[in-house]
């Protein structure tokens, strides 16, 4: 939480427009100073508070996919639920020629689409049957990208990239105050489900001995494929945030897992993320996926090679 | 409902139940009356259908025909929370989340006494303590389940279902995966607790002379059908663990129980050289 609020103020007051503590406020409560408004108003500060929305989304929804599947590998960006969404809203985009919000409604139907047919395929089986589906979809969909996007022009692709790469890029405040009244309702829900993701942990034999059923498990899984979704719809899929974010908690907790502490951990991340991708290339401001993607990579490399070497993960 | 040849004291009962996973049945119309208060043992052959059936009363498999009646009412239209204050399951397999302790691990048991917005109250404090002092894991408390020995383990696993305080409980194979010693140690403890609490029991067990020696009543089950039924003198005979296991046995009794004791005859007799020879 310290770190969250440590985060947010580097992302907010530093970098190359650096602001004071008081004028920070000043300028929130009203008061207009020449350039440093607009600059924090319109830049720094949305990019900041959608970087803590999206990542609380995504790091818990990625945790709560770990936990419910037992898998470290069972993370939304991994089994095709972010895919589905990019997928779908590239569609819309360039096939339906539609824009804004109705792409934003076809990236949440998409996902949630794609995530049936995950949970379809792979049965009640369990999380490693899901894993392998979801990779199989996750590429079927990555087919489906390229073909729509080489059959555009090239005007469109532009606007298709951000469906791509996860960018913080440009977001505006309509788009950011939507994401929130979608969490405020999202979240809580989670929330208060969460106390029977304690007893899922168990087992589904266990589980349904103690009164929880499987269709609660696919409950709980919705209301994560509803957190990826309307977090790409709002700033592309972030690539592996929700993968590393359950990883990172757990260790931060001494090997317990937590969903509270998974979004956290995605929020940090994907802060800490947009102030490197802002700043690591002079002059260019990368889209943040591009840096949670090259962090993400060797971490998946990484949690694969422990995982063969203590004979656990999946 | 209503079933005149079933005696009204059985709360919980299986009539003509056929359960399966799609098109294979695995039970096949079995009917069972599980007596109050008693310790029952399910025995069979591997893949005879006793998980299945276990599984079909706790309501996790639903039957493809028959019913199974929890106090009167058909298990399955039940609220299912309501069924786990009443009846708890313990799997062969349950997963013990990584890095929880045991205390935390107990108190998961009391899952259908809260509701949502409701926490821990000192009646589930009392319930979890309470497990933990009869299955002697109180000591264990702030453990890591997972840095525990075998037998110690599945005492905190029945600790949990204890802690659910159900007056009815299923386990599938509490003994496998511990040694003798631990396995006789388990049983003592379900034994105990249904002496002390009139706790309703129901296991799957693979040893036979252990089941004879622990049981009030036992089920014989054989390709999914009950072949024997009652007390365990009158189950555990020559014949009937001829039929059930296709083993060539004599039964004597047991010398510390007084039970039915199953020695099985096989095709070599070891040593009878040296028998020949003296």
């Amino acid at each position: 939480m310290l770190a969250l609020v440590a985060a947010f103020a580097i992302r907010v007051l530093l970098g190359d427009y650096t602001f004071t503590v008081p004028d920070f406020f000043r300028i929130l409560f009203g008061e207009q100073l020449p350039v440093s408004t607009f600059i924090l108003m319109e830049s720094k500060l949305p990019r900041a508070v959608l970087a803590v929305l999206v990542g609380l989304a995504l790091g818990s929804a990625g945790s709560l996919f770990q936990m419910l599947l037992r898998n470290p590998l069972a993370s939304p960006d991994i089994v095709g639920v972010s895919l589905g969404a990019s997928a779908a809203g590239i569609f819309a985009l360039l096939t339906l020629g539609l824009r804004d919000g109705a792409v934003s409604a076809f990236a949440v139907v998409g996902a949630v689409v794609v995530s049936a047919v995950v949970r379809w395929v792979a049965g009640t089986t369990g999380g490693y049957r899901l894993v392998l589906t979801g990779v199989g979809v996750a590429a079927a969909m990555v087919s489906v990208v390229q073909y729509l996007l080489a059959r555009s022009n090239t005007w469109d692709v532009q606007l298709a990239l951000r469906w791509l790469v996860g960018s913080l890029n440009n977001v505006p405040w309509s788009t950011i105050g939507l994401l929130a009244v979608s969490l405020a309702v999202l979240l809580p829900t989670l929330a208060v489900m969460s106390r029977s993701l304690e007893v899922l942990e168990l087992g589904d034999e266990a589980a349904a001995g103690l009164g929880v059923g499987r269709h609660r498990t696919d409950a709980l899984l919705l209301v994560g494929v509803l957190l990826t979704a309307v977090a790409v719809a709002a700033a592309g899929p972030v690539a592996f945030v929700a993968f590393m974010s359950g990883p990172i908690a757990r260790a931060l907790m001494g090997g317990r897992h937590s969903l509270l502490a998974g979004a956290l951990v995605g929020a940090v991340l994907v802060l800490l993320a947009d102030y490197a991708a802002a700043y690591l290339v002079p002059g260019v401001v990368l889209p943040v996926g591009i840096v949670t993607g090259a962090v993400g990579g060797p971490f998946l490399l990484w949690l694969l090679a422990r995982g063969a070497a203590t004979g656990r993960t999946g | 409902m209503n079933h005149p040849d079933i005696e009204p004291s059985h709360r919980l009962l299986a009539q003509d139940l056929t359960l399966g996973y799609g098109e294979r049945r695995v039970v096949h119309e079995v009917s069972v009356a599980i007596p109050d208060g008693k310790v029952t043992v399910v025995v069979g052959p591997n893949a005879c259908g006793k998980s299945t059936l276990l599984k079909g009363l706790a309501r996790l498999v639903r039957p493809q025909g028959g019913v199974v009646l929890l106090d009167g009412e058909a298990i399955h239209r039940r609220p299912t929370k309501e069924v786990a204050k009443v009846l708890g399951l313990l799997p062969q397999n349950p997963i013990a989340p990584e890095g929880v302790v045991v205390a935390d691990l107990v108190g998961r048991g009391r899952h259908p006494h809260q509701g949502v917005f409701t926490r821990w109250t000192a009646e589930d404090r009392a319930a979890v303590e309470e497990a933990m002092v009869l299955t002697d894991t109180f000591e264990l408390a702030d453990r890591a389940v997972d840095e525990l020995s075998g037998g110690q383990r599945q005492r905190v696993w029945i600790a949990m279902a204890l802690a659910q305080g159900t007056d009815l409980l299923l386990l599938d194979e509490p003994t496998t995966y511990l040694d003798v010693a631990h396995q006789v140690e388990m049983l003592d403890l379900l034994v105990e607790l249904n002496a002390r609490r009139g706790t309703t029991i129901v296991m799957v067990l693979h040893d036979l002379n252990l089941s004879a020696r622990y049981a009030d009543h036992l089920v014989a089950l054989h390709d999914g059908r009950v072949v024997a039924e009652g007390t365990p003198v009158e189950v555990v005979t020559e014949d009937v663990v001829r039929t059930v296991f296709g083993l060539d046995n004599r039964v004597i009794e047991d010398p510390v129980s007084h039970t039915p004791l199953v020695l099985p005859v096989g095709r070599h007799v070891p040593h009878a050289h040296l028998q020949e020879n003296r």
